[in-house]
C-alpha cells in the first residue's frame, strides 16, 4: 500500500461552496474529481496538498452533455464513461468515441472526468487533444464570476492551466459546424498506457466537397497538446486527397517538439505525428463525406 | 492431441479419482474473498514497519540522524545500519554465498537500498516518520552500463569485500572450448548474433512482506512471510539470527503470486524480526508496489553473443556463446551452489550437435540484486532465448524454413537418455510429433502462403517458432544444494480412521493449485477422492522439510514424494487387507480404492475399511503397528526434461510499427498430465508473461541509476487486450525416472514463448532485411529495427 502524506478532506455540495473553499485554502488545496491522476501522484508523494476538496457530489450540476444548435456543452464533471456511451455526442463528434475507447481502462473511465483531464494538463492526455482539435473553449468560475478561455489559452505548460487558485473549470463548449467529420488515433505501448503519440482531426467540407476548414490536435509531442494552424491554412480550399493528407502529415511532423523517453524516440514520435495525422484526416474526411459528422 | 476448447462445470461434478480435469479445490476461498494473505494477519498490539530507502544508486553514508523521527510518540523504534552492526546483523548471506546489507552501514549500492527502518503504531505514521530521518549522503559515480563495469577506473562497488579491487563477480564456463573451436573452423556456415535479454521484474500481484512475532519469554519466533521456500528460510534465519531452528516457525500463508520473486530472503523480513525483538511486539512489514519493483529480485539481464556453426544444408554442428551477466549490487541469485549461472548450460537446446561451449563473466553494478526470479527455471529462459534466436538467424542466412531447420536437427527418440555436450542428461523426449502437431494446429503451410501473398501487398505478417527443452525439478542432492541444503523434498500422508486423509508437503503454492494437484496424485495412488484429502503446506511446524517451490520443481520433486508416500501407505494397507480377507498378500489385487481377492471381485475391502481397521480394535497382522500413515524424503535421480513447440503469428502495422499478436499455438509435453485444466492455466499465464517480456517489459535505469520502472504505469505488464485466444495442445512423453512420469510445466510457457514472439516479429520484418531485434519490441524499437537504427536495450 502506497501511503500519501497527511491531508485534510472536505466535500463540497455546490459549485459555490467549492469555489469558496478553494478561495479559503488557496494553493494548499486541490480539487479532487475522479482522482485517477491526483491520487497516484499523492501516493507516490509527488504531489502533496494540505486539503483535498471533493467535488464528486457536484455531478448533478456539472455532469451533462448538452447537444444544442451550433454548440455542444459538456459539464466538467462528466465522466469518461458518459462521454463514451453518448450516442448523441458520437453523432456530432465521433472523435470523442474514438478517443474514449483508448483512454485508460473501464475502471478509470468510470471515475475520470473531462474537467479533470483538462486540468491535469498532462501533455499526453487524450481529451486535451480532442478539445484542441475541436477548438473548444473552457468556462471557468471563480469568486468574481465566470470567464471563458480558448483551448490555446487554457494550457500554460505541462501540468499548468489558466485556472487560478480559487477557480473551477465548470464547462467545456464545442462549436458545431455543418458538414463536419472528426476522428482520433493513438499509438500506445499497451492498452491503457499514455499515448506514445496521438492525433485528432476535424474537417468541415464545403458544398463542393472541398475542405472548408480543418484542424489537427496532437498529444505527447510537446509541452501541451497542440493545434497546428499551418495545417488548417494548408488544407483550406483543398480537394481531399492522399497527397493533401500527406502534406498535412509533413507539417505535423515538423511542427511538433517531441522528446525521447521510455515511450519512444523523438524521431519515431515525429514519424507518428505524420502517420496519425494522415490516418485521422482520412477518416474524418470520409465521415464528413458520408454525413456521419 | 488438442485440448477441447469447450469446457463445463460438469468436469468437476465427475470429480476424477486421480488424474483428470477438475476445478481447483482452493478456488472457492479465493473467489469468495476468504484467502488469507500475509497482510491479512492481524495480531494484538501489532506494530507497523516502514523502510527508508536510498534515493541514490551509489553514495557513501556520511551521517544518519533519526532523532526527529524517534521523537514522535507513535514511533516505537528507529533502527539504522549502525544499530544492526552492533547486533552483528547489518549483513546477511545471500542464497548464492555472497553477502547483502540488511541496512546500509558504509555505502548505498543501488537506488532503493534499505537504509533505516521505523516501527510505529500504524502504517501511516511509520511512513510519515521516514520523512523525518535525515541522511547525509556523499554521492559517488555509479556503474550503470554493465559493459563499463570492468572498465579501467570504473567506480568500485563492493569495497566491503576484502581485497576487492574491481566489479568482477564470477567467471564460469561449460562445454569444450577447443573441440568447439575445431568444429567452428571446419563449418560451412558460421552465424554470430549479439542478443540482450533485458532486466525484467516478476511483479507479483501481492508484494513482499512479513509479520514477525518474537516471544521473549519462550525465545520463540513466529514469522508469517511471503516466501516460496519456508523451510529453507527458517534454516537460514537460524543460521543468521542465532535463534535455534526449533524455536522458529515460518508460515507462508496464501501467496498472491511469486514467480521467483519470493525465493530470496529480503532485508525487510529480517528488519521485521529485529523490530519485533526490539519492541517486544508483533511487527508487520508490507512493501508497497514501488518498493517491490525497485528493490526485490529482478530477472535476466544477460548480454549474450551467440554463435552457431552448420553445414550448408542446415545440419547444426556447434553452438558457442559468451555472456556478460549483470548481477546488480549483491549476488542474490538463488541457483544451486555448483551452478552460478543456473542451468544456462542447456543452451544447446533440443538439437543433436557435435560441440558446445559457453564462457560467462558476471559483474556487479549499482542496481538491485537478484537474478533468479521470474519463472526462469534457473536461467533456462535466457538459454532457450539464445538458442532459438540464433537458430532462426541461421535459417535466415541459409534461407531455410525455420521449422524445417529445427526438424532436421532434433535429438532423435532413440538417443534418449541423451547426454548433451555440456553434460546434461536429457531423461526423455520425442520432439518431432510435438513439432508436427504445433504446425498442424497452426496450419503452418497455409500461414506461409498467406504471408507470401501479404508481402506482395506490403503487409507485414510474421510467423515465429520456438522449440524448447526445459530441465526442471532440482535436483539430485549429489549435484545440487543451496547453501549446503540438499534439494530434496519430504512428504507425509496420514489416512484418518474414517478414510479421509491429510497430506503434508514441503513445497508452497503461489497460485499453481497445489491443493488440487497433490490431492489428485494421492487419489490416483490410493483411491481416496481428492475432495477427501486435505493438503497442508507452507507452515514449517506442520510440514516436513524441503526446499520449496521454484524452478518448476514441485511436481518433479514433491509430486514424486507424494506418489511414493501414497504407495508406502498402500503397501501397509495391503498387509491389513490380507488379514481382513484372510488371504495371502500375493492373492490380493488392487483396484483403485480397494483390494479384492484375485478372481473374486466381490470379496473386497475398501481403503476406508482398511483405515478403520488400522485404527480400530481388531487384530492387525503380526508385527504391524496401528495407524495408516507414512513419510518420505524424495531425492530425485535426475531432472525432468519437458519440451514444447510454440508458434506465434503476428501482424506489424507498417505505418506505426505496432505489433499485434494474432495467434499463438502452444503444444506442451510435460509427461503425465495430472490436471489438464491446471496445466492449461499455467501455460496461459506463462504465455502472457512471454508477451510482456517480448513486447513491453523492461526495468531500465537512467545514467544516474534511477530506476525508470518504479510503478506499474512505467513498468508495463500485459493485459487481456495484448494477448490472443491461446491455442493449446499436448503430447505425452512420460519421464522414465519419475514415479508417475510427470515433468514440471510451471515455467515452460514463460521460457518458450519470448523467442517465438521475437522470431515472429523478426520474420515479419524480413522485407526490411532485419535478422534480429532485441526485446522489448515496443513500437518505437520495431520502427528502429525497420530503419536499421536499432540500439541494444542496455
Amino acid at each position: 500500500m502506497q501511503v500519501p502524506a497527511p491531508f485534510e478532506y472536505a466535500r463540497a455540495t455546490t459549485v459555490d461552496e467549492a469555489v469558496a473553499l478553494m478561495g479559503r485554502f488557496g494553493d494548499t488545496a486541490r480539487l479532487i474529481a475522479g482522482g485517477h491522476s491526483l491520487l497516484p501522484m499523492m501516493k507516490l508523494r509527488l504531489a502533496n496538498f494540505d486539503y483535498l476538496i471533493d467535488i464528486n457530489d457536484l455531478h448533478g450540476e456539472l455532469g451533462f452533455i448538452a447537444v444544442e444548435p451550433g454548440v455542444v456543452r459538456i459539464g466538467a464533471l462528466t465522466r469518461h464513461r458518459e462521454l463514451l456511451d453518448s450516442a448523441e455526442l458520437a453523432g456530432v463528434f465521433p472523435i470523442f468515441r474514438d478517443a474514449e475507447r483508448v483512454i485508460a481502462d473501464p475502471v478509470v473511465r468510470n471515475r475520470g472526468t473531462l474537467g479533470g483531464s483538462l486540468c491535469q494538463a498532462d501533455p499526453s492526455e487524450d481529451l486535451s487533444a480532442v478539445c484542441t482539435t475541436l477548438d473548444a473553449s473552457c468556462v471557468i468560475r471563480g469568486p468574481l464570476g465566470t470567464r471563458t478561455v480558448s483551448m490555446a489559452e487554457f494550457h500554460r505548460g505541462p501540468y499548468e492551466t489558466a485556472v487560478a487558485d480559487g477557480e473551477i473549470l465548470t464547462e467545456v463548449r464545442f462549436p458545431v459546424r455543418e458538414r463536419g467529420g472528426s476522428a482520433y488515433a493513438k499509438v500506445e505501448r499497451r492498452a491503457g498506457d499514455w499515448a506514445v503519440v496521438s492525433a485528432g482531426s476535424a474537417v468541415w467540407l464545403d458544398d463542393g466537397g472541398r475542405i472548408a476548414d480543418a484542424r489537427v490536435g496532437l498529444a505527447a509531442v510537446g509541452p501541451n497538446t497542440t493545434g497546428i494552424p499551418e495545417i488548417s491554412a494548408t488544407l483550406r480550399g483543398e480537394e481531399p486527397s492522399e497527397q493533401v493528407f500527406t502534406r498535412a502529415g509533413e507539417i505535423a511532423a515538423r511542427s511538433c517538439e517531441p522528446a525521447t523517453d521510455q515511450r519512444g524516440s523523438a524521431e519515431y514520435k515525429r514519424h507518428l505525428a505524420a502517420e496519425l495525422t494522415v490516418r485521422t484526416l482520412r477518416t474524418a474526411v470520409a465521415r464528413a463525406a458520408r454525413g456521419e459528422a | 492431441m488438442t485440448d477441447t476448447r469447450q469446457r463445463s462445470f460438469e468436469d468437476n461434478d465427475q470429480k476424477p479419482m486421480g488424474f483428470g480435469r477438475m476445478l481447483r479445490k482452493e478456488d472457492p476461498r479465493f473467489v469468495r474473498g476468504r484467502g488469507r494473505y500475509t497482510d491479512d494477519v492481524q495480531l494484538p498490539g501489532m506494530l507497523h514497519l516502514a523502510i527508508l530507502r536510498s534515493p541514490f544508486a551509489h553514495a557513501r553514508i556520511v551521517s544518519v540522524d533519526t532523532s526527529a523521527a524517534a521523537a514522535l510518540p507513535e514511533v516505537k523504534a528507529v533502527i539504522t545500519g549502525a544499530d544492526l552492526a552492533g547486533l552483528g546483523l547489518a549483513w546477511m548471506p545471500t542464497l548464492s554465498g555472497d553477502v547483502q546489507a540488511v541496512l546500509a552501514t558504509d555505502k548505498v549500492r543501488f537506488q532503493g537500498q534499505e537504509v533505516a527502518f521505523v516501527v510505529a503504531t500504524d502504517r501511516y505514521v511509520a511512513r510519515d516518520a521516514l520523512e523525518l530521518i535525515d541522511v547525509e549522503y556523499d554521492v559517488l559515480d555509479p556503474v550503470i552500463d554493465v559493459r563499463q563495469a570492468l572498465a579501467e577506473g570504473a567506480p568500485l562497488i563492493r569495497d566491503d569485500l576484502d581485497g576487492k579491487t574491481d566489479n568482477h563477480c564470477f567467471d564460469w564456463e561449460t562445454g569444450d572450448a577447443g573441440a568447439t573451436a575445431a568444429v567452428f573452423a571446419k563449418a560451412d556456415v558460421v552465424v554470430s548474433q549479439d542478443l540482450v535479454y533485458p532486466r525484467v521484474h516478476p511483479a507479483p500481484m501481492e508484494t513482499c512482506g512479513s509479520v514477525a512475532d518474537f516471544d521473549p519469554v519462550e525465545g520463540r519466533l513466529k514469522l508469517w512471510s511471503t516466501t516460496q521456500a519456508p523451510h529453507a528460510h527458517r534454516t537460514l534465519y537460524a543460521m543468521v539470527a542465532g535463534i535455534p531452528e526449533h524455536k522458529i516457525q515460518v508460515i507462508s500463508p496464501d501467496l498472491g503470486g511469486g514467480f521467483g520473486n519470493k525465493v530470496p530472503i529480503y532485508p525487510g523480513y529480517v528488519c521485521s524480526i529485529v523490530g519485533s525483538i526490539v519492541t517486544g511486539k508483533p511487527v508487520k512489514w508490507m512493501e508497497d508496489r514501488s518498493e517491490n519493483l525497485i528493490s526485490t529480485g529482478f530477472a535476466r539481464d544477460y548480454i549474450m553473443r551467440g554463435e552457431i556453426a552448420a553445414t550448408r544444408d542446415g545440419k547444426i554442428l556447434a553452438i558457442r556463446t559468451n555472456v556478460l551477466a549483470d548481477h546488480g549490487a549483491f549476488n542474490g541469485t538463488a541457483a544451486p551452489v555448483k551452478y552460478p549461472a543456473g542451468f544456462f548450460g542447456v543452451f544447446t537446446g533440443s538439437y543433436d550437435i557435435e560441440a558446445a561451449y559457453c564462457s560467462m563473466t558476471a559483474v556487479y553494478t549499482n542496481k538491485a540484486p537478484g537474478g533468479v526470479a521470474y519463472a526462469c527455471s534457473f536461467r533456462i529462459t535466457e538459454a532457450v532465448y539464445l538458442v532459438e534466436r540464433i537458430v532462426d538467424c541461421l535459417a535466415y542466412e541459409l534461407d531455410m524454413d525455420p521449422a524445417a531447420l529445427r526438424l532436421k536437427n532434433f535429438i532423435q527418440p532413440d538417443q534418449f537418455p541423451y547426454m548433451s555436450k555440456t553434460g546434461w542428461e536429457y531423461d526423455s523426449g520425442d520432439y518431432e510429433p510435438t513439432m508436427r502437431l504445433a504446425m498442424e494446429l497452426a496450419g503452418y503451410d497455409e500461414l506461409r502462403k498467406e504471408q507470401a501473398e501479404k508481402r506482395t501487398r506490403g503487409e507485414l505478417m510474421g510467423i515465429g517458432i520456438s522449440f524448447f527443452t526445459e530441465a526442471v525439478g532440482a535436483g539430485p542432492r549429489k549435484h545440487m544444494d543451496i547453501l549446503g541444503l540438499g534439494m530434496a523434498d519430504g512428504c507425509e500422508l496420514r489416512v484418518h480412521p474414517t478414510g479421509k486423509a491429510v497430506v503434508r508437503l514441503s513445497v508452497q503454492t503461489q497460485g499453481q493449485g497445489h491443493e488440487t494437484t497433490f490431492a489428485q496424485i494421492i487419489a490416483e495412488e490410493i483411491g481416496i477422492a481428492p475432495a477427501d484429502i486435505d493438503v497442508v503446506h507452507g507452515d514449517t511446524d506442520n510440514t516436513p522439510f524441503g526446499l520449496g517451490t521454484y524452478g518448476s520443481r514441485s511436481t518433479p520433486v514433491s509430486g514424486a514424494a507424494a506418489a511414493l508416500v501414497a504407495r508406502k501407505v498402500r503397501d501397509k494397507a495391503r498387509l491389513i487387507a490380507s488379514s481382513m480377507l484372510e488371504v495371502s498378500v500375493a492373492d490380493l489385487e488392487w483396484e483403485k480404492g480397494s483390494f479384492h481377492v484375485k478372481g473374486d471381485p466381490g470379496t473386497a475391502v475398501t481403503i476406508q475399511d482398511i483405515a478403520m481397521r488400522a485404527h480400530g480394535a481388531g487384530d492387525l497382522p503380526e508385527g504391524l503397528e496401528g495407524g495408516l500413515e507414512a513419510q518420505i524424503c524424495y531425492n530425485p535421480s535426475n531432472l525432468t526434461y519437458p519440451h514444447g513447440a510454440y508458434i506465434c503469428v503476428v501482424d506489424v502495422d507498417p505505418g506505426t510499427a505496432v505489433v499485434k499478436v494474432r495467434r499463438f499455438i502452444a503444444v506442451d509435453d510435460c509427461g503425465t498430465r495430472i490436471n489438464p485444466m491446471i496445466i492449461e492455466g499455467q501455460v496461459h499465464g506463462g504465455l502472457t508473461d512471454g508477451v510482456g517480456m517480448a513486447l513491453m517489459e523492461m526495468i531500465s535505469f537512467d545514467e544516474d541509476g534511477n530506476c525508470l520502472g518504479a510503478s506499474l504505469m512505467d513498468y508495463l505488464i500485459p493485459t487481456a487486450l495484448e494477448v490472443p485466444d491461446w491455442e493449446t495442445g499436448f503430447t505425452v512423453t512420460p519421464s522414465p525416472h519419475h514415479p508417475i512420469g510427470a515433468k514440471g510445466v510451471g515455467e515452460s510457457a514463460t521460457v518458450g514463448s519470448p523467442p517465438a514472439i521475437v522470431n515472429a516479429v523478426v520474420d515479419a520484418l524480413k522485407p526490411y532485411g532485419v535478422r534480429h531485434a532485441d526485446m522489448p519490441l515496443t513500437p518505437s524499437r520495431v520502427w528502429d529495427a525497420m530503419r536499421g537504427t536499432a540500439q541494444p536495450p542496455i
